[in-house]
């Protein structure tokens, strides 16, 4: 090459302060209280005037041209700012309140949903799927977009019980960390990996080893190769992770699984996992029907029986989890009884607990 | 002719929420791998599988991380997805942009790449979806040029990331954007040259409500929290009373039992040393409670998703800690650096720091980076009685005799 430029390394990234809005540099830190105005907008009130936020739900997956769009809403409503949030929703931020509802109209004449905000369903948040990852039992943003078509009016209004968060990952390694959410549904495997010859050229065998949870994988000094254990190995794909000959990924037996529960905010009850509640639906590309039917299911039996302001989790805390399979209608088989390394915690050890109908 | 060529993408562009597919159409009128990609999905589609490798490794240079390697595994069809490469831009503190900085954004991915982004990736940066070899050192040097930097990806410290913060929230109880900004930028190194066991990943939430949901997803989270009482503003109290809100279910809600409510004189009250600052009653009356006015922050490790161990929530080590912008968060620094080189030193590869400690025991860990045992770690003491005694108890027992002195924790009440 000649005369090759290598620009400056380690400047960081921008500076935030020089992106924000005139209005909260003015209330940085002053701010007094908020309120929900309607779905999808909010109102915070500082000590140097008022800032009005409206919501937008966005597919994450995003081409410059929606991006650049965006850019052009800003500018029009908003003085040119505008703010993402880790749910990937786009907000737009105003000053003034009498601009709201025709920023809205724009944004919903072209496609683009005002909610997310107070007790509704929040964005979905999901990893990458068949569109770039290696990994993926499913595809992440077509599963999203086939829920949240079906959830659609549970985004728009915000008088469910209490927030609900639904999140997605399309392998067990889980980016994004859907394990503490409302309702989580993950890409599975269910068989073995598949062990490929000539593994000890792309991978160190001791690696391999050591990768596997449940020491399902031991060497095979013969063939230069590995063994799996058929009967520990439980797929959670860590070994094809750091070895690309150990593929998993199989089309007629991958699926997902549903958990439910979790939360993440400290409020009340605390931090807590989600729980399996469905251990497998099989992948039913383009629009995953079984998923949709069973995820407002879930919804649906919550919205109905759960007092106000008790999220998902603290619902089930309330009736107890064999109340759960009752009202959910659902099977309770061998996979929801933990046998990993954490499991006898999780049995019951007293002799409360409610009958129900099929047990 | 859309229509006949991808049925089952078709199918994803109807429904009400804003399609993925379209997006990608969007992009696909200019750029071929755009196009080439909604091709490959399809196929995947119609297959049930994924049709990418396992990443490699690729990057710019002086930097070991920050853009992901990705090849498609049907190259010979699909050659304008041969590689098809992300990059990890470090995202602004809070997400807050200009629409300049995003056209910015837009204009060097169009020269640079597939038009296509994730705003944004889990770990908070923007995602700049599909690129080839060649094109990453010029997009990174346009990258930098206009002011924008890589985040991290690999064995490294990963992209901090803060809630909005003090930006937008009354709950924030020191500034989440500053001290973000301040740590990626003191730990540049650390971000983006892998050189540890694994990743480390810092989440930044102002208040114990963790919208960046540190406690599930960060190694260290750094929670807001406050030491005092939380301020009533009684007047406040008497107008949501007025306005039929219900006091009483806040009240019942209240985990510890530590609101009193006079229905008559209309007064709220809390006993705020039973108080666990679990930010319900103030979520639900924002504008009758306040956060309190000693702040400060919670340090909880270890927190991280299922691989490999099981799915840890993070825990406390560090029940409060001062955040003082003046003195360049100091403390916490200190900290940092010394979880950092025990970490370092005795973890296995692709072990996370809380499966380190799972490993090692809590007591090695508090004693390498000098932090005094707290009850405020534990939901509630050991209940087996196998515990270890070390030389130094042994040294300290003598010691305290020689001087005369009961031992500590012998003391009985006469
Ligand atoms: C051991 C566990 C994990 C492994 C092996 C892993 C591996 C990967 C891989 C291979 C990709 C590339 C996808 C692509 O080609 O675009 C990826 C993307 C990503 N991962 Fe992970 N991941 C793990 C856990 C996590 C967790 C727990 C988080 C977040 C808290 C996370 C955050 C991300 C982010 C931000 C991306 C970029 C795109 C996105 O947001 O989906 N990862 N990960
Ligand atoms: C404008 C300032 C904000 C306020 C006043 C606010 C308020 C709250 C409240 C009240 C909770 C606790 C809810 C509960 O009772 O469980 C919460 C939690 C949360 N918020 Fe925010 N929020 C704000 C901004 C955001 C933003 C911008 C996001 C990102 C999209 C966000 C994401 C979250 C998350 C992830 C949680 C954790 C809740 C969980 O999963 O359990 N928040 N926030
Ligand atoms: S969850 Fe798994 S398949 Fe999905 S992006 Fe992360 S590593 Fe890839
Ligand atoms: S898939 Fe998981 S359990 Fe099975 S062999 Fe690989 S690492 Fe072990
Ligand atoms: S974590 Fe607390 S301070 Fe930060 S945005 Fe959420 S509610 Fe506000
Ligand atoms: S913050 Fe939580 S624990 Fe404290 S008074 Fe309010 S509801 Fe009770």
């Amino acid at each position: 090459m000649v005369n090759p430029y290598y620009a400056k390394t380690d400047i960081g990234p921008p500076y935030f302060w020089d992106m924000l809005p005139e209005i909260i540099k003015n209330n940085y830190g002053k701010w007094l209280y908020h309120e929900h105005v309607k779905p999808g907008v909010l109102k915070h009130v500082g000590e140097a005037g008022e800032l009005y936020t409206v919501r937008v739900g966005s597919p994450r997956l995003l081409s410059i041209d929606t991006l650049r769009w965006f850019a052009d809403i800003a500018d029009k409503y908003c003085d040119g700012h505008l703010r993402f949030t880790s749910r990937h929703n786009v907000e737009f931020l105003l000053t003034d309140p009498s601009k709201i509802d025709a920023l809205i109209e724009e944004v919903e004449a072209a496609g683009w949903p005002v909610g997310g905000t107070g007790k509704s369903l929040k964005n979905l948040i999901h990893t990458q799927g068949w569109i770039h990852c290696h990994s993926a039992a499913t595809d992440a943003s077509g599963t999203v977009k086939a829920v949240m078509d079906d959830l659609y009016e549970y985004f728009k209004k915000d008088d469910l019980p209490a927030k609900l968060k639904i999140s997605m990952a399309c392998c067990l390694n889980m980016c994004g960390a859907v394990h503490c959410s409302d309702i989580a549904f993950v890409g599975v495997h269910r068989k073995i990996p598949r062990v490929q010859e000539g593994l000890a050229n792309t991978c160190e065998i001791p690696n391999v080893v050591a990768s596997c949870p449940t020491g399902a994988i031991s060497p095979n000094p013969k063939e230069k190769s590995v063994i799996i254990n058929e009967e520990k190995c439980m797929y959670c794909g860590n070994c094809f992770s750091v070895c690309p000959s150990l593929p998993i990924a199989d089309p007629e037996n991958d699926g997902i699984a549903v958990f439910v529960g979790g939360k993440v905010s400290n409020t009340r009850s605390g931090p807590a996992f989600s729980k399996l509640v469905i251990p497998f639906i099989p992948n039913e590309p383009p629009r995953w029907e079984k998923l949709v039917v069973a995820i407002r299911n879930l919804v649906e039996i919550w919205v109905k029986d759960a007092k106000k302001g008790e999220r998902y989790g603290e619902w089930i805390e309330r009736i107890g989890w064999e109340k759960f399979f009752e009202k959910a209608n659902l099977p309770f088989t061998d996979k929801h009884i933990d046998d990993f390394i954490f499991s006898v915690p999780t049995f019951r050890t007293t002799t409360q607990f409610k009958f129900t109908n099929n047990k | 002719m859309t229509e006949k060529k991808r049925p089952l993408l078709d199918e994803l562009k109807k429904g009400k929420w804003p399609s993925f597919v379209t997006e990608i159409e969007k992009s696909a009128a200019k750029k071929p791998s755009a196009e080439a990609l909604l091709d490959l999905v399809e196929r995947s589609y119609k297959e049930n599988r994924v049709h990418w490798k396992h990443g490699g490794i690729v990057g710019v240079r002086g930097y070991g991380g920050g853009v992901i390697g990705r090849y498609c595994d049907l190259p010979e069809e699909f050659p304008h997805l041969a590689e098809f490469h992300t990059i990890r831009v470090n995202q602004p503190s809070g997400w807050f942009y200009t629409s300049d900085a995003l056209r910015t954004l837009c204009n060097i991915w169009e020269k640079h790449g597939s038009g296509l982004t994730n705003m944004h990736g889990a770990t908070g940066d923007a995602i700049l979806l599909g690129t080839t070899t060649e094109h990453l050192q010029d997009c990174f040097n346009d990258l930098s040029d206009a002011g924008f930097d890589l985040g991290g990806s690999g064995s490294n410290l990963r992209t901090p990331s803060a809630c909005v913060g003090p930006a937008r929230c009354e709950y924030a109880c020191f500034d989440t954007l500053d001290l973000c900004h301040h740590i990626t930028n003191a730990y540049q190194d650390e971000l983006h040259r892998p050189m540890w066991p694994y990743k480390f990943k810092i989440k930044i939430s102002g208040c114990p409500n963790d919208c960046t949901a540190s406690i599930a997803r960060a190694d260290l989270s750094i929670i807001g929290t406050w030491r005092d009482a939380i301020q009533v503003n009684q007047e406040a109290v008497k107008e949501y009373v007025d306005n039929g809100f219900d006091v009483k279910a806040v009240q019942r809600a209240c985990p510890t039992k530590c609101i009193s409510f006079d229905a008559e004189k209309k007064e709220l009250n809390i006993d705020n040393e039973n108080c666990t600052r679990c930010m319900h009653c103030i979520n639900e009356m924002p504008k009758a409670l306040r956060i309190g006015k000693e702040k400060g922050a919670t340090i909880l490790l270890g927190g991280k998703a299922t691989i490999v161990q099981s799915a840890f929530l993070g825990w406390v080590i560090k029940p409060f800690i001062k955040l003082d912008k003046e003195d360049g968060y100091q403390e916490l620094h200190d900290l940092l650096e010394k979880i950092w080189a025990w970490w370092d030193e005795h973890a296995k590869v692709r072990e996370r720091i809380g499966e380190l400690i799972y490993r090692k025991g809590m007591a090695s860990f508090l004693k390498a980076v000098d932090l005094e045992p707290a009850p405020q770690m534990v939901k509630h003491p050991r209940e087996n009685p196998y515990f270890f005694w070390y030389p130094e108890d042994f040294a300290a027992e003598k010691e305290v005799k020689e001087a005369g002195k009961q031992v500590a924790g012998t003391e009985v009440a006469e």
